[in-house]
């Protein structure tokens, strides 16, 4: 009889290099994708591209107590690492499992948790990236300056961010076919990140949006990693933790639902 | 001959099979009365089916009789319905098994911006004792092309590298899954030669296609499959004596039902003004209509399709196969 559960000892299996496995597959997760343009250059381009128009313009102001240059340098470092989390899980997931590659990958004995660590990692590695790129930049151009505890915190967080958004994009990932998936993964994303007051602060926008941003994740983000730099903080480190840990759960509960009615279908 | 039908694994004979495991025709994959539906469609109806290690086994059939299903539950990406399905006596989904074990499925591609011989790297650190990379890209005949991006290959160099990664992990059992649908026969033949370089050292291949040809070229034992049941089984010069059936077309007075009652007559189809008759000859039955009807025209005689000798299986063909496995 087939058991469902087939949790194998690896103890008990021929010995492989696990440590060189799971490195692997990191490394080829980061090529494949630095490679992809569409992905490397929305992920570490497009949030330069903003901070070099906005930063220019707005710089000089002041909002949540600090200068706008510093606010937008975080908030757009936020918008690279949920561009870096959400594609890599939704429109990667979607595209791998339409072309049969997870197929492969789910006979082949590789762990799955593998798959998922490498693409974590990679939206870690990329989210970091992002931070290196705006931090010079900001420097450069506005002189922004973070004291090295601050930063190393902002990074913290930031790296952290690529859970939340991994889980939402995993839930898309496997909810939708691989054509449809960047664009549904775009229509959601912009609004999202404008909503959440990422392109221009919060206290900039209409009320209605400010109203509308408790409701997304992207503004728990920003909150956040804002914290980090002492900005004045709407609402408390403890509220913002406690919804993006909701919306981790609600996200990876849909993924699970999304991944089980697939399985049957396109082999997961 | 024919190989006893493996659907009366309820004798005594099965036991004495099972005791006598250390025997190189131990069965190494076994799927045992499988049933697997999706939804109100049935896939699979009750299969009986045992891989013997060492062996090439062929599931022949056409589109949709159940053979990629079939690699499905014996890989564990699919769950029967009813009946067990075991792989090396566990688990399909156990790793233990998954380490040796290589698949080329019916996929349309991997991600195109690594190269091959990158691939090639990450699947064979998934296995314990792998093929050399450089071993794996000549086996496949990719030593050219294995600093290309996959997306940058031809349709042919793909497939071949869905095959290197069958085979890199060097599997003892490997499934090759309708591997040269698409391929020009120069191609299909080259591709049969890889994959005897690959399996001349006792590796056991479970290999599914829609060509009689193919499974005769590679197969030790051909089972045929069809609307989710095994109608035959035997070598392929069986299978091959048992399919060898004539396709005759022609315009004639003659009723249908006259002619099915012609010795060697398979099937008769209305095909507009014409009939299109199968018969395991021609020869006979073409003078005995001729004989009968003066004014017959358009007679074509051809060799008979997969699809015909599909039905010559599941007709009158089946039932010998049967009698004869009982026998």
């Amino acid at each position: 009889m087939t058991a469902s559960t087939a949790r194998t000892d690896e103890a008990a299996l021929p010995k492989r290099n696990l440590a060189r496995l799971y490195l692997l597959e990191a490394k080829f997760e980061f090529l494949k994708l630095w490679r992809l343009r569409g992905y490397s250059v929305s992920t570490l381009v497009f949030p330069l591209m903003f901070y070099l128009i906005f930063g220019a313009t707005f710089g000089r102001f002041t909002t949540q107590g600090i200068r706008v240059a510093t606010y937008l340098m975080v908030s757009y470092a936020a918008v690279g690492v949920i561009n870096a989390a959400v594609f890599a899980f939704g429109a990667g997931v979607a595209a791998e499992r339409g072309q049969g590659w997870m197929m492969l990958k789910r006979v082949s004995p590789m762990p799955p948790s593998a798959y998922f660590v490498a693409k974590t990692v990679m939206a870690m590695l990329f989210s970091a990236l992002v931070l290196v790129i705006l931090t010079v930049t900001a420097y450069l151009m506005q002189g922004v300056h973070l004291a090295a505890g601050a930063w190393l915190e902002l990074l913290g967080v930031l790296v952290a961010g690529v859970i939340p958004f991994a889980a939402m994009g995993l839930m898309f990932g496997y909810a939708l076919g691989p054509n449809s998936a960047p664009t549904v993964l775009n229509l959601v994303n912009l609004p999202m990140a404008f909503a959440s007051g990422l392109y221009i602060p919060l206290d900039q926008l209409p009320p209605l949006i400010q109203h509308i941003a408790v409701y997304l994740p992207a503004y728990h983000f920003a909150q956040l990693a804002l914290s980090t730099i002492h900005a004045d903080a709407i609402g408390s480190v403890a509220g913002h933790l406690t919804a993006l840990a909701a919306f981790t759960a609600v996200f990876g509960f849909v993924a699970v639902r999304a991944y089980r009615r697939d399985e049957g279908r396109t082999y997961g | 001959m024919t190989v006893p039908s493996t659907s009366t694994t309820t004798g005594p004979a099965t036991g004495a099979d099972a005791a006598g495991a250390a025997a190189p025709a131990r069965v190494i994959a076994e799927m045992a009365s499988v049933r697997k539906d999706y939804g109100n469609v049935q896939a699979l109806r009750g299969v009986d089916l045992q891989v013997r290690a060492g062996e090439v086994l062929a599931l022949l059939g056409p589109n949709g009789a159940g053979k990629t299903t079939s690699v499905g539950l014996l890989l564990g990406l699919l769950k029967p319905t009813a009946g067990s399905v075991t792989l090396f006596g566990g688990d399909p989904e156990g790793a233990a098994a998954k380490m040796r074990t290589g698949a080329m499925l019916q996929i349309s591609g991997v991600p195109a911006t690594l190269k091959v011989r990158e691939h090639l790297e990450l699947f064979a650190s998934y296995y314990p004792a792998p093929l050399p990379i450089a071993r794996a890209l000549e086996l496949a005949d990719l030593g050219e092309v294995a600093e290309r991006p996959y997306g940058k290959l031809s349709g042919g160099q793909k497939q071949r590298v869905h095959f290197a990664l069958a085979l890199v992990g060097n599997p003892d059992l490997l499934f090759l899954d309708e591997p040269t649908t698409g391929m020009d026969v120069g191609a299909r033949r080259a591709f049969w030669q890889q994959v005897r370089a690959f399996i001349g050292s006792g590796r056991t291949v479970v290999l599914t296609t829609h060509y009689l040809e193919e499974a005769d070229a590679l197969a030790d034992r051909i089972v045929v499959i069809d609307h989710g049941r095994v109608i035959a089984e035997g070598a392929p010069s069986d299978i091959k004596s048992r399919t060898a059936g004539r396709r005759i077309h022609a315009v004639t007075r003659l009723e249908p039902e006259l002619i099915r009652s012609l010795p060697g007559v398979v099937s008769v189809e209305r095909s507009g003004a014409a009939l299109d008759i199968l018969a395991t000859d021609a020869e006979p039955v073409v003078l005995e209509m001729l004989q009968r009807d003066g004014e017959l025209r358009d007679l074509e005689v051809g060799g008979a399709g997969l699809e015909d000798a599909f039905l010559a299986l599941t007709g009158n063909g089946a039932e010998a196969a049967r009698a004869g496995g009982r026998a």
